[in-house]
């Protein structure tokens, strides 16, 4: 079947920013024209589900990994959501957006699945963080200035932060970080989701993202310049 | 929330920031989510500061370079798999 949304089809890689570039060059329509989507998706579409799952399958998988013991469950619960979306988007009513809905149906099933396992909710509560920068750098109680900075950091070399070598080290970064907040900056800054979605997706309040968010980049952040420090001195 | 020291509601508000201090506010400013005051208190420092400007421009490259990154990829053996799902899903063998 030939179908407007058949531009995904042969991309090597998911995730809603390609779905954005499609709509820059105007190859697609904007995501926020949903009617189509759903209605292509009614009619059994197959480009059009290409589309959705290309977009949103793996991070469904990841955000369904916080919640589920292995991988292989994870995967799982994502399948199990494509099942419900395509048994309801009859029913669907588009009160909430597309996406929402999907992540909504997924994090209640991957709850559910978790709590049978005897599993916390990642959410339930927050640890306690590391400071967002070794206290060591900044001046004690006793210096005419305390709590200003003893080591201040040096700016960014900027023509290195877009070398291939700066992104690994980003992405080993990101890759250490505890799974919320790995999920949560994922999706806010790689995803380039908004606050308010990821808050609906994963059911957090608008603290708690901050929160997590906060520690993630504070940890990438670190890590960047350890690296950049370094491989400057 | 656990902040070393919690700044929001300190007791002598007009109390200039300390660079510790602002370094667990960052991403707060960053996402316009400060007090009005705070926030003014927060633009104060990093006028005078150059450690802590430094430290914003730093956060700000950050993200940036993190959205540069490319998305998870989907592999093509579970498009394969979800897809064959599909088809059995929204048509039934007749």
């Amino acid at each position: 079947m030939r179908s407007k949304w058949s531009v995904i089809r042969g991309s090597s890689h998911g995730g809603a920013k390609r779905y954005a570039r499609a709509v820059e060059n105007q190859a697609v329509a904007p995501v926020e024209d949903e009617t189509e989507l759903i209605a292509a998706l009614r009619a059994g579409d197959e480009a059009a589900f290409r589309a959705l799952i290309a977009m949103y399958h793996a991070m469904l998988v990841r955000v369904a990994r916080m919640y589920v013991s292995t991988q292989a469950l994870a995967e799982e619960v994502a399948q199990e959501t494509w099942l419900a979306v395509i048994e309801g988007i009859d029913r669907f009513e588009g009160r909430s957006s597309l996406k929402t809905w999907l992540f909504r149906i997924l994090t209640n099933r991957a709850k559910t699945r978790g709590i049978r396992e005897g599993r916390t909710l990642p959410f339930s509560s927050l640890e306690p963080a590391d400071p967002a920068v070794e206290s060591d750098r900044f001046n004690g109680a006793d210096h005419n200035w305390p709590g200003h900075w003893a080591a201040p950091p040096r700016a960014f070399p900027e023509e290195r932060l877009l070398a291939a070598e700066t992104r690994e080290v980003i992405e080993h970064a990101i890759a250490a970080l505890p799974p919320t907040q790995r999920t949560v900056i994922s999706l806010r800054d790689v995803e380039g989701w908004s606050a308010e979605e990821v808050c609906n997706a994963l059911t957090l309040t608008e603290t708690n993202q901050r929160v997590l968010l906060h520690r993630a980049r504070s940890a990438v952040r670190a890590a960047l310049e350890q690296y950049l420090d370094e491989s400057e001195s | 929330m656990s902040r070393s020291r919690d700044v929001t509601h300190s007791a002598s508000t007009y109390e200039e920031l300390s660079c510790v201090e602002l370094v667990e506010l960052i991403t707060d400013y960053l996402e316009g989510a400060l007090p009005e005051e705070l926030r003014d208190r927060f633009d104060r420092h990093i006028g005078r500061c150059t450690g802590c400007s430094t430290y914003v421009a730093q956060m700000r490259a950050t993200i940036e370079a993190t959205g540069g990154l490319t998305p998870e990829a989907l592999s093509p053996e579970a498009e394969r798999g979800l897809l064959d799902a599909f088809r059995g899903w929204r048509q039934p063998a007749d």
